[in-house]
């Protein structure tokens, strides 16, 4: 049956986003190309009309919609994912101007890829058949790929682009895998008709190993252990920014896939694959943490620690509750800022592109720049849960989930892995106030957009910690039915 | 005359104007200008001391159990609220850190010369985290004061602390991090099971809160299993900060480590914090975990005693010695508290702040000399009483007071913590009285090689004896030592009602038997009463 055209109508966010990336490319291979700034400035144009556009969209559809034959869903859930994707995509482009500057390379193609990315983050938001999902994945993954690359002339940019591609080629290979046994034995990809289906084909001995292959592909695209393997190569190779993007709006919309085919599409099988869930959520809080304990590379650092938040986010999703819901919710909101905030700073502090990485670069930054580290500071302590910060706030209702519905034992690994983390994160605060390098040549705050974008993500941080309120009532219009 | 406090938000001004003062620090003062942050800063404390006074006139001894009260919603969804008040326990302790705050900032003048701008905002810092802990009524928002204040003692240490201060400000941090993180998971345990259901007990189906004085309301009615779990979870996150044997390892480095202000408030407020905990949380909130796990509780104490005082015996370096000195001393507290009877609690909650002023003082006085030989061996002394008798003069009074000397301080607190003890295990109270005896050991010792003698070294010959400042910050301390040694009936009066209340709450049978002995005593307490009449 043919969707009804005016549904298309809906679909005018996405399809705003991906035509502004299209012509953008386009813009670039015209002549000369346009300059950085232009490029970064008509994406960011195109980011906040995106948002606009959907703002309208979600007051038309005040409810849960399912449209184009039961394959792309409005609800509160998608709604609350895409106005996160599209602010971290804002900040991204913000921390990326500079950064384009100092290595030369063109400007426009960078943008235009990140803003299809994005549209594909937006499909998978409201993806409501597993091959949906699938392709906005693919769309934000290939992009991807060609950004962790996008600093050709460096061998390291690469290097993580390659093992990039070959991992998440594999790991999109496996979920597709997974799908195509789930249809198997069911018979369709949406979800509330698998959801059904399940029910029906229990005794069906394709439908563990589907769902297992499903759930592996998921946990490498949110980083979790052991799936994990890429990440730390791929955040220290790629350019900076784009290494901000992967941590925080790539996971982000990933997570959102997860709950949704979960939730939705796995209901029936909720017993499984929480003690799945809880084991995966173990490991990647134990493993991600103890393993940034040695970490002496501040990227390489702050990729273990990205593992480690994606094990406390999973505390979230095995709750299977209201508040394990808002929590995910309210945790990835506060890390998204307090993640791009602390890239964001590692930007400014870099120099020829790579230069400016270890930890020890950070001695004395105390006194050559009293801003910059105490901002690093707070997001070291938002990171490390320590209130008044989003993290702590965040964290806190993670672990009230995981009591809640039970779960003591991974609450206890939770709260435990997170004293350990102050030692690395603290790592970077000694150096920064403890230490002293002998030099006191103030540190230069040279790219407003930069610096701009850096105290937004530490106010947030900080208002995330104060007043919670308004941003939870916001998190609990976003839920998903539970299973 | 002091009625005005009742009119205004007491409380929230005097735990955020710290805080205020740290941000104009912070933002409007140049790094240039150290004479001006320096006085700027001790102002700020200063008229905070000034603005807490007032709660001593104006509490109301009879009257309401918390009072002061301030509250406001917070954060609605899961029932957190902002609320303040002070009970008789928490009046004494405020005061105590606006007092130690204070004299802290005034011994910080001469001795801190790098970084100072940083150094005072990060004081200040400390001090609104302090007051918020003894403030808060929402245990959430305890929480959040009680973390918060970590950070910048992690500095205080780390920045301006002694050779091996990095090592010792991280060891702080995570000893204590690592506490505070199984309190949180003791803290949702009982939130939930206040509100819904909690793993296999079935919950009580009250309104979601956070609210301290609720706990307590349904600490009587929650499982003894559940009970000692949670209680477990405390003792960790508390007996680390108090701290306990054998979880006291990080105290010493933390104390040899930080600057003198450091110490001062480390030992005078920090330490008090995980006593608090236990009077505040663990004792009503979980009675029967704590009659159950009692044995265990008063032995730690009592090794603590006697370990703390024959550690510090063998010490070479005088901070450190006095920094096992507070081992053994928040034994005495903590067995105070575990006698759990009125003379007992009475006597802990005294030796707390008795604890504050001695060992802030010891800290201030080994500063003092610290700051004008560099060096705090023992070893390195001899003879000061000659070249320095006002300063010796005045560390004997604080000697004595921490011994316990009749006339002084320390001697009430200790002996009523002693016939608590003898009250409730007869061989507890003889075991803490041989700590006494350890205790009048190790100070005597050292006083007679700091302070007698000849002069060995040519170096302490052409000491200066106290300056007009050191003993501006020095005799508050030993006028309250002598106060409380010789009239100690104001503080037993605040500590009354609260203290009764505590032993109604966990240990009944005991205030009822008192109660029948000596029926005015408590005749103010409806529980007590109602439980005399039950039986």
């Amino acid at each position: 049956m043919l969707p009804n055209p005016q549904e298309y109508l809906l679909l005018a966010p996405e399809i705003l986003l991906a035509s502004a990336g299209l012509l953008l490319l386009l813009a670039g291979a015209i002549g000369r190309g346009m300059g950085n700034r232009e490029s970064a400035l008509v994406s960011v144009v195109s980011l906040a009309l995106t948002a606009g556009v959907l703002l309208r969209v979600h007051s038309v559809v005040p409810g849960r919609l399912l449209i184009l034959n039961g394959s792309f869903v409005l609800d509160g859930f998608s709604f609350f994912w895409k106005l996160l994707v599209l602010t971290a995509t804002a900040l991204t482009i913000l921390i990326s101007i500079r950064f384009l500057d100092e290595g030369n390379y063109r400007a426009s193609e960078y943008y235009s890829l990140l803003l299809l990315a994005t549209s594909g983050m937006l499909f998978m938001a409201s993806g409501y058949t597993l091959l949906t999902i699938w392709i906005g994945l693919e769309t934000m993954a290939l992009s991807s790929y060609i950004l962790a690359g996008y600093f050709k002339r460096e061998r390291r940019s690469n290097e993580a682009a390659l093992k990039y591609f070959i991992l998440g080629a594999l790991s999109s290979g496996i979920l597709l895998y997974g799908i195509s046994l789930l249809y198997g034995a069911t018979g369709t990809v949406q979800l509330a008709e698998l959801s059904e289906g399940l029910r029906a084909a229990q005794d069906n001995p394709l439908v563990p190993l589907g769902w297992l292959l499903l759930a592996a592909g998921l946990f490498f695209k949110i980083a979790a252990v052991p799936f994990h393997i890429w990440t730390p190569d791929v955040y220290v190779g790629a350019p900076t920014p784009v290494t901000a993007y992967l941590a925080v709006a790539s996971k982000a919309a990933s997570f959102a896939i997860l709950l949704r085919i979960f939730y939705e599409g796995l209901g029936s099988l909720k017993v499984e694959w929480q003690m799945i869930v809880a084991l995966v959520s173990a490991a990647t809080m134990i493993w991600g943490n103890i393993a940034a304990l040695t970490q002496e590379n501040v990227k390489r650092m702050l990729a273990y620690s990205s593992i480690a938040h994606a094990g406390y986010v999973l505390i979230g999703v095995l709750a299977v509750s209201q508040i394990g819901l808002w929590s995910v919710i309210y945790y990835l909101l506060a890390y998204t800022f307090i993640t791009l905030g602390a890239f964001g700073t590692v930007i400014l502090l870099e120099r020829r592109e790579y230069a400016g990485e270890t930890a020890a670069d950070y001695a004395g930054l105390a006194r050559r720049s009293p801003f910059l580290a105490a901002m690093m500071l707070l997001f070291m302590i938002a990171l490390t849960g320590i209130p008044p910060t989003g993290g702590f706030v965040g964290k806190f209702y993670l672990f009230a989930a995981a009591v809640q519905a039970g779960w003591s034992w991974v609450a206890v690994i939770g709260v435990v892995t997170s004293a350990i983390s102050l030692y690395y994160y603290f790592r970077i605060v000694l150096n920064m106030y403890l230490r002293d390098s002998g030099q006191t040549t103030p540190v230069p705050l040279r790219a407003p957009a930069l610096v701009g974008a850096i105290a937004f993500c530490a106010l947030a941080t900080l208002i995330l910690g104060v007043v919670p309120e308004p941003f939870i009532e916001f998190a609990k219009s976003s839920l998903l039915p539970l299973p | 005359m002091f009625d005005w406090v009742h009119n205004v938000p007491i409380l929230s001004i005097l735990c955020y104007l710290p805080l205020v003062g740290a941000l104009i620090i912070m933002f409007g003062m140049k790094n240039g200008q150290e004479a001006a942050i320096r006085k700027f800063a001790t102002g700020v404390v200063f008229v905070d001391f000034l603005l807490s006074i007032p709660l001593w006139f104006a509490f109301d001894r009879g009257g309401e159990l918390f009072q002061f009260r301030e509250s406001a919603p917070w954060i609605e969804s899961i029932g957190v609220r902002y609320e303040f008040g002070l009970d008789g326990i928490a009046l004494l302790l405020v005061l105590l850190t606006t007092l130690l705050g204070v004299l802290a900032f005034l011994s910080s003048w001469s001795a801190i010369h790098t970084r100072e701008k940083e150094y005072y905002v990060f004081l200040l810092l400390l001090q609104t985290g302090m007051l918020g802990v003894f403030m808060a009524m929402d245990f959430f928002l305890f929480y959040v004061f009680w973390e918060v204040m970590l950070v910048p003692m992690y500095f205080l240490i780390g920045i301006w602390g002694g050779p091996r201060k990095l090592y010792a400000s991280i060891k702080f941090f995570l000893y204590t991090l690592v506490g505070s993180v199984l309190i949180l998971l003791g803290i949702l345990a009982l939130y939930f099971y206040n509100a819904g259901g909690l793993l296999g007990w079935r919950g009580l189906g009250n309104a979601p809160t956070f609210s301290i004085p609720q706990f307590h309301a349904i600490g009587a009615s929650i499982p003894p299993d559940l009970q000692i779990w949670i209680f477990l979870a405390f003792f960790v996150g508390f007996a680390i900060k108090v701290p306990m044997f054998p979880f006291h390892t990080w105290l010493p480095d933390a104390h040899v480590e930080a600057p003198t202000a450091g110490s001062v408030i480390l030992a005078g407020v920090l330490l008090k914090m995980g006593t608090y905990g236990f009077v505040r949380f663990s004792l009503p909130i979980l009675p029967e975990a704590t009659l159950r796990l009692l044995p265990w509780m008063a032995a730690l104490s009592l090794i603590g005693i006697i370990y703390g005082a024959l550690v510090a015996m063998a010490q070479k370096d005088m901070k450190k010695l006095v920094a096992y000195s507070s081992v053994s001393h928040l034994g005495f507290v903590m067995l105070g508290l575990f006698a759990l009877n009125g003379p007992g609690l009475n006597g802990s909650i005294l030796q707390m702040i008795n604890h504050g002023l001695s060992t802030g003082a010891l800290f201030l006085l080994v500063g003092v000399i610290y700051e004008r030989r560099h060096t705090r061996m023992i070893a390195e002394y001899g003879g000061l009483s000659a070249v320095m008798p006002l300063y010796a003069t005045i560390f004997l009074i604080i000697t004595m007071s921490s011994i316990g000397l009749p006339t002084l301080n320390g001697f009430v607190g200790e002996f009523t913590i002693l016939v608590g003890a003898f009250h409730r295990v007869w061989w507890w109270g003889l075991l803490a009285a041989l700590g006494i005896v350890l205790g009048a050991a190790y100070m005597l010792w050292m006083y007679q090689r700091v302070f007698f003698g000849p002069i060995t070294n040519v170096e302490n010959k052409g000491l200066r004896d106290l300056t007009s400042r050191e003993v501006l910050y020095l005799a508050p301390l030993v006028l309250l030592c002598f106060w409380i040694g010789l009239y100690p009936r104001p503080f037993f009066r605040v500590l009354e009602k609260p203290v009764n209340y505590l032993v109604a709450k966990v240990d009944p049978t005991y205030a009822t038997a008192v109660a029948a002995t000596a029926p005015s005593a408590n005749s103010a307490n409806p529980r007590v009463q109602a439980a005399a009449a039950g039986e």
